[in-house]
C-alpha cells in the first residue's frame, strides 16, 4: 500500500518535472554528463576511471626490489615465464624446469592461459623479461610497464564491459533526470572501487577478471539468461577458486529458479551441462589421466578446505531455493554468502574483502551507506599490507577520492540517494576516531619487541568487529526481503 | 528567474577531487624544472638576497622576477622542515628522493588554490551552468595538470594571480585589476607580452570620466605600480645588482627556437627557409649552409638561415607589437570591461606566435584565459572546443617516456569528452529557448518549420572541416608513435616531432586569426 501510494507521488513529480526537463539538467550539477544517455555517461566515468588506474600504475608494486622472494608482481611474471616456456602439461607439476616452491601456480588453469597470453605480450616487447630462469627477479622500467598494461588492458577488456551490462540491466526504465543522476553515480561507485584498483593496479593482481566474470553473469542472472550466467561464473571460478565464495548463492538460486519452471529435471541438466562443459574446455589439457587432474587441485588446495569448512553462509541460500527471490535478494545472497566465507575460512588473504566488496557494490544504489561502511572498513583492513608495498600515497587519495564521489553534490530535489544518517551517532563517531587513529598509531608508533604485530592485530580485530556487525546487518535485511516476498507470495496465492 | 550560481562546495569539491588526481601524479615523470625549483630553494634559503641573481653554483640560474624568488625563500622554510638537505646549497644538487619530490609535488598542488580562488571570484555572478562549465575547463584543464603536476611548474598559481586580474577588469575594477598585473609581472615578467593591452585599456578607462579625475586615478595607479614595482625590485637596487638581475632575466645566448620548435609562425618560417633552399639549391643556385642554428644563440652577425632574411629579436618584438595593434586600437576606442579578458588572451596568442624563443608551455597563456569566453557565445565555444585540444596535443612531446602516456591521452580524451557534453547541454538550452520563442511569434507551419531549423542549427555541433583537422591529429600521432618506428627506426627522429610543430601551428594561426576577426567586428 505504501508502495503504491509513493509511486503515484513519483508519477504527479515527475510529471511536473518533465516540463521543466531541459532546464532542470542544465541546472544540476551532473545534467551535462546525465543528459546525453547513458553511453556518454558510461564512457566518460569509465575514461576517468582508466585515468584513475593508470596513474595508480605509477607507484610501487609488491615485492618491488626486496630479493630474494619479491611478491605477488614477481609471482605473475613468473608465471607468464613458465606457461610461456613450457607445455600446458608441466604447468602444475613439480621439475627440474618447474620449480613449485618459487612461486608455483596455485590458481585454476584459466588464470595459466590468461599469463600465458600476457607471457606472449611480454616476450614480443621484452623477452629477457620472460627467459627461462634467468629472469627470476627481473625489474626494470619498461618490463614493469608491459606488467601494468597486462592489468589495465584485462580490466577494459573484462571488467568495464561485465559492469556496462550489469549497469544497464539494472537500470532499465530509470530515463528520468534525477534518476539518470544517481545511476551516474552508481557507475562511479562500481568502477572507482579503491580496494580494487589499489590491489590490482596498486599491489598488482588480476581480479578484475575473476570479478568482471561474476559481475558479467549477476548480470546475466539479472537479465533472465541463466545459460550464459552458468557459463561465466563458471569461467570466474576457473580464474580464481575464491569466486567460489559466491557459489551458494549461484547455485541455490539457479535451482530455485528451475524448481519452479515447467520441466524441472530438464532445466537443471541444462545448467548442468553448460557448467561441466565450460569446465571441461578449460581443464582439457589435464583430463588426459586423473594423476594430472589431481595433481593441479592439490595446487589448489584451499579451495578443497574453504568448502567444506562453512556452513554458516548456506542457510540463506538454502531457504531461496524455496523462496522466489527478486533480484534484490539475489544480491544480498551473494553478499550473505561471501562474507562468512571471508570471516571464517581458513587461510584467507585481506584482498579477499574484495569478493564481499562486489555484491555491495552492485547494491550501492539500493543501499549506499552499507557499501560506504564496507569500502573504508576494507580500505582499513587492507593498509598494512599496502603500507607495505609502499602505496600509502594512493591510499590516502584513493580514500579520499571514494569519499568525494560518493559525497558528490547533487540536486537533492530529484536525487534519491541520501547522504548516510549514522543511526547511532555517537558510536560511529567514536568508530570514526578509532579508524584515524589506528592509521596513526600504525604510521607513526614502533610496536613493542615482544609484539611486533601488534598493530596489524588491533586492526584487524577493529575491522573483525565491523565486518561481523556488517554481516548481522546484511542478514537481517535479507530476513526482512525474504519475509516480504513470502507475504506477496500469499498476497498472490490468496488474490 | 535567473537560477542562482553554485555554491562554493561544488567547487571545492572540483578543487578536492582534481587535487587527488594530482597527488596520484606524484611519481610520474619531471622534468629539469623540477631541480630548477629545488635548487632555487635551496638557493635563497642559504644565501643573501645580494648573492641571488649572481650565485653560480648550479646552472640552473635564478632567471624569474623577484617575487618569485621571495615564493621561493617563503617555501624554503617548511622545506627545510621536511628534508634539510633539499635546501643545501651543494648537497642538494640533484636531489631526487621522496622527500623532495613529494613536498614540492605538494607545492604546486597547494599553489593550486589561487587558481581555485579566482575561478570562484571569477563565476560569483554567473549562471550555474556556465559557472560550472567555467570550473571544469579551468580546474580539470589537462594543459595544467600535464604541465604543473607531471612536468613540474607553477603555472596554476600565476595563472591564477591573471585570472584574479581579468575578473577585476570585467567588473570594472581598474585599480585592482591593474595591481594584480603588476604583481604578476614580478612573478614572471614571460606575462609581459599583455602590457601594452593593460597599458592602453587603463589608460583610456581612467580617463572616462573627465581630466582631472582621469589624471587622480592614473597617478594612483602609477603610484600602485611603481610601489609593487619597487617592493620587488627595491633590495636588488640597493645592492647595485639591477644589471645582473636584468641580464638573467633576459639572457642573449637563445635561439629563434626552442629545442621543440613551439607551433608558432616561425615553424613555417624556418620550413619555407629549408624548403627555398632545397629547391634553389636544385635550380643550380650557390646556397651555403648556415653556421649557426635555429636553437642555439645569435653568433655573431651569422643568420640560422640559407635563404630568407635574418630573424632578431627586435624584429619579433616588432612583429608582436603590429599584430597587438588592432586590438589596442580597439581597447582605446572603446575599453569594455566585458572584453578583457578576450583581449587578454589575443595579446598571448599574438606573443606566442610571433615571439622570441618560445615555449610551447606559453600556449596555456591563452588557452586558460579563453575558456573565460567560451562559455559566452555558440562561436566562442566552438572556436574553444578545437582549439583546446590542439594546445593540449601540442604539449604531448613534452611527457616522452612511456609511463605517461596512458595518461596523457586519457586527459585529453575526458576533456574532450566533457567539453562536447558540457557544451551541448549549455547550448541545446538555448537553442530550445530560441526555437520556441520563434514558435510563439509566428504560430504557422512554415514558422513551425523555421523554428525546428533553428533548433537543429542552434545546438553546439563540430563542422565537417573541424572533424577533419581533429582526425588529422590522430593521424600525426599514430604516425609519430607506432609507424614511424616501425618503418623508419631510427632514421630522421626529429620528424615526429616536426610534424606535430607544424600541424599544431596551423591550428594556432588560424585560431589567431580567428581572435582578430571577432575582436575587429567586436563582441555582441
Amino acid at each position: 500500500m505504501e508502495k503504491k501510494k509513493a509511486k503515484k507521488t513519483a508519477h504527479v513529480g515527475d510529471a511536473a518535472r518533465a516540463g521543466a526537463g531541459a532546464d532542470a539538467d542544465a541546472d544540476a550539477p551532473w545534467g551535462w554528463l546525465t543528459n546525453r544517455g547513458l553511453v556518454p555517461t558510461f564512457s566518460l566515468i569509465s575514461l576517468f576511471g582508466l585515468l584513475v588506474r593508470a596513474a595508480v600504475s605509477l607507484h610501487p608494486y609488491s615485492g618491488a626490489g626486496t630479493p630474494p622472494k619479491y611478491g605477488d608482481f614477481e609471482a605473475q611474471r613468473h608465471w607468464m615465464e613458465i606457461t610461456v616456456n613450457l607445455p600446458a602439461r608441466d604447468w602444475y607439476v613439480n621439475g627440474t624446469l618447474n620449480d613449485l616452491a618459487y612461486w608455483g601456480l596455485d590458481y585454476p588453469p584459466l588464470t595459466a592461459y590468461q599469463s600465458y597470453v600476457h607471457g606472449l605480450f611480454l616476450k614480443l616487447f621484452d623477452p629477457d623479461a620472460v627467459a627461462l630462469f634467468a629472469s627470476r627477479g627481473y625489474e626494470t622500467y619498461f618490463s614493469k610497464l608491459l606488467m601494468r598494461w597486462t592489468v589495465l588492458s584485462s580490466d577494459v577488456m573484462v571488467f568495464f564491459p561485465a559492469v556496462f551490462y550489469f549497469w544497464i540491466v539494472y537500470n532499465r526504465g530509470r530515463s528520468r533526470g534525477g534518476e539518470r543522476c544517481d545511476a551516474a553515480w552508481h557507475v562511479a561507485m562500481l568502477l572507482i572501487n579503491p580496494c580494487l584498483i589499489l590491489i590490482d593496479h596498486g599491489h598488482f593482481q588480476y581480479n578484475c577478471i575473476s570479478l568482471g566474470l561474476t559481475v558479467g553473469a549477476v548480470a546475466a542472472v539479472l537479465s533472465q539468461k541463466d545459460l550464459i550466467a552458468c557459463a561465466l561464473f563458471s569461467l570466474a571460478l576457473n580464474h580464481k577458486q575464491m569466486s567460489a565464495y559466491f557459489a551458494p548463492a549461484f547455485f541455490s538460486h539457479l535451482l530455485g529458479k528451475c524448481l519452479r519452471r515447467k520441466n524441472p529435471f530438464f532445466e537443471v541438466s541444462r545448467l548442468g551441462l553448460v557448467v561441466m562443459g565450460t569446465f571441461a574446455v578449460v581443464w582439457l589439457p589435464y583430463l588426459y589421466s586423473t594423476d594430472a587432474l589431481l595433481q593441479v587441485l592439490s595446487r589448489l588446495a584451499p579451495f578443497e578446505r574453504g568448502i567444506y569448512e562453512d556452513y554458516v553462509a548456506n542457510f540463506w541460500c538454502a531457504t531461496s531455493v524455496l523462496i522466489k527471490w527478486k533480484s534484490q535478494g539475489f544480491l544480498y545472497g551473494l553478499l550473505n554468502s561471501s562474507l562468512p566465507f571471508y570471516l571464517f575460512s581458513f587461510q584467507v588473504h585481506e584482498k579477499s574483502i574484495l569478493l564481499p566488496l562486489l555484491p555491495a557494490s552492485l547494491l550501492a544504489l539500493d543501499n549506499p551507506s552499507l557499501y560506504k561502511w564496507l569500502t573504508h572498513y576494507g580500505l582499513l583492513s587492507m593498509f598494512p599490507l599496502l603500507h607495505r608495498d609502499g602505496l600509502l600515497l594512493p591510499y590516502i587519495t584513493l580514500n579520499a577520492l571514494y569519499f568525494l564521489l560518493y559525497h558528490v553534490p547533487r540536486d537533492k530535489r530529484v536525487s534519491k540517494v541520501t547522504g548516510s544518517s549514522a543511526a547511532y551517532p555517537i558510536l560511529s563517531a567514536f568508530s570514526v576516531c578509532c579508524y584515524f587513529g589506528l592509521h596513526l598509531i600504525y604510521l607513526t608508533m614502533h610496536p613493542p619487541e615482544k609484539y611486533p604485530f601488534l598493530f596489524e592485530a588491533l586492526i584487524m580485530i577493529f575491522c573483525f568487529f565491523h565486518f561481523a556487525l556488517l554481516a548481522i546487518y546484511t542478514n537481517k535485511k535479507q530476513w526482512t526481503l525474504s519475509k516480504h516476498s513470502m507475504l506477496l507470495n500469499k498476497e498472490k496465492k490468496i488474490i | 528567474m535567473t537560477p542562482p550560481p553554485p555554491p562554493a562546495s561544488e567547487l571545492l569539491w572540483h578543487a578536492a577531487a582534481a587535487a587527488c588526481v594530482k597527488l596520484l601524479l606524484v611519481p610520474s615523470y619531471r622534468s629539469t624544472d623540477f631541480e630548477v625549483h629545488r635548487h632555487w630553494l635551496a638557493l635563497t634559503h642559504s644565501l643573501p638576497v645580494a648573492r641571488w641573481y649572481a650565485d653560480e653554483t648550479s646552472p640552473w640560474t635564478l632567471d624569474y622576477p623577484p617575487f618569485f624568488a621571495f615564493l621561493e625563500l617563503l617555501l624554503s622554510f617548511p622545506a627545510r622542515a621536511v628534508d634539510p638537505v633539499i635546501v643545501h646549497l651543494h648537497r642538494g644538487l640533484g636531489y631526487g628522493a621522496a622527500s623532495a619530490v613529494l613536498f614540492q609535488r605538494l607545492t604546486v598542488v597547494a599553489a593550486d588554490c589561487c587558481l581555485v580562488y579566482a575561478a570562484r571570484r571569477l563565476t560569483r555572478n554567473c549562471e550555474p551552468g556556465k559557472g560550472r562549465l567555467i570550473w571544469v575547463l579551468v580546474i580539470w584543464s589537462p594543459m595544467l595538470l600535464i604541465v604543473d603536476h607531471v612536468h613540474f611548474q607553477y603555472n596554476g598559481f600565476l595563472l591564477g594571480i591573471l585570472l584574479l586580474s581579468i575578473s577585476c577588469l570585467s567588473e570594472g575594477k581598474d585599480l585592482a585589476g591593474g595591481c594584480l598585473f603588476a604583481i604578476l609581472l614580478c612573478f614572471k615578467h614571460l606575462f609581459a607580452v599583455a602590457a601594452p593591452v593593460y597599458f592602453v585599456y587603463l589608460l583610456r578607462r581612467c580617463f572616462r570620466g573627465g581630466l582631472a579625475r582621469g589624471i587622480g586615478r592614473l597617478s594612483a595607479l602609477g603610484a600602485v605600480v611603481v610601489a609593487i614595482f619597487a617592493a620587488a625590485y627595491g633590495p636588488f637596487i640597493y645592492h647595485g645588482q639591477m644589471q645582473q638581475v636584468i641580464r638573467r632575466m633576459f639572457p642573449f645566448g637563445r635561439g629563434l627556437c626552442h629545442a621543440y620548435w613551439a607551433p608558432n609562425f616561425w615553424v613555417f618560417y624556418i620550413v619555407l627557409d629549408k624548403v627555398l633552399s632545397f629547391v634553389l639549391r636544385r635550380l643550380g643556385f650557390d646556397i651555403q649552409t648556415p653556421a649557426a642554428s635555429f636553437t642555439g644563440g645569435l653568433v655573431g652577425n651569422s643568420s640560422p638561415f640559407a635563404v630568407l632574411p635574418q630573424v632578431t629579436p627586435l624584429i619579433t618584438f616588432i612583429m608582436v607589437l603590429l599584430a597587438l595593434s588592432p586590438c589596442l586600437i580597439k581597447a582605446w576606442r572603446n575599453p569594455q570591461p566585458k572584453d578583457a579578458a578576450r583581449w587578454i588572451a589575443y595579446a598571448y596568442t599574438s606573443g606566442f606566435l610571433f615571439g622570441w624563443h618560445v615555449h610551447e608551455k606559453a600556449s596555456l597563456h591563452f588557452v586558460i584565459p579563453l575558456a573565460l569566453t567560451a562559455v559566452q557565445s555558440l562561436g566562442d565555444a566552438k572556436h574553444y572546443f578545437w582549439l583546446s585540444i590542439v594546445c593540449c596535443y601540442s604539449l604531448f612531446p613534452l611527457l616522452y617516456e612511456a609511463q605517461e602516456y596512458p595518461i596523457k591521452v586519457l586527459l585529453l580524451l575526458l576533456h574532450c569528452m566533457a567539453m562536447f557534453l558540457s557544451f551541448f547541454v549549455l547550448f541545446d538550452g538555448s537553442a530550445r529557448v530560441k526555437a520556441t520563442a520563434s514558435e510563439s511569434r509566428t504560430g504557422d507551419e512554415s514558422g513551425e518549420k523555421r523554428s525546428l531549423g533553428l533548433a537543429k542549427k542552434g545546438g553546439f555541433t563540430i563542422g565537417w572541416i573541424t572533424k577533419c583537422y581533429l582526425f588529422g591529429i590522430l593521424l600525426v600521432e599514430l604516425w609519430g608513435q607506432f609507424l614511424h618506428p616501425y618503418i623508419l627506426g631510427n632514421k630522421l627522429p626529429f620528424v615526429p616531432l616536426m610534424m606535430i610543430s607544424i600541424y599544431c601551428a596551423f591550428g594556432i594561426m588560424y585560431s589567431w586569426i580567428w581572435q582578430l576577426r571577432s575582436i575587429v567586428r567586436g563582441s555582441s
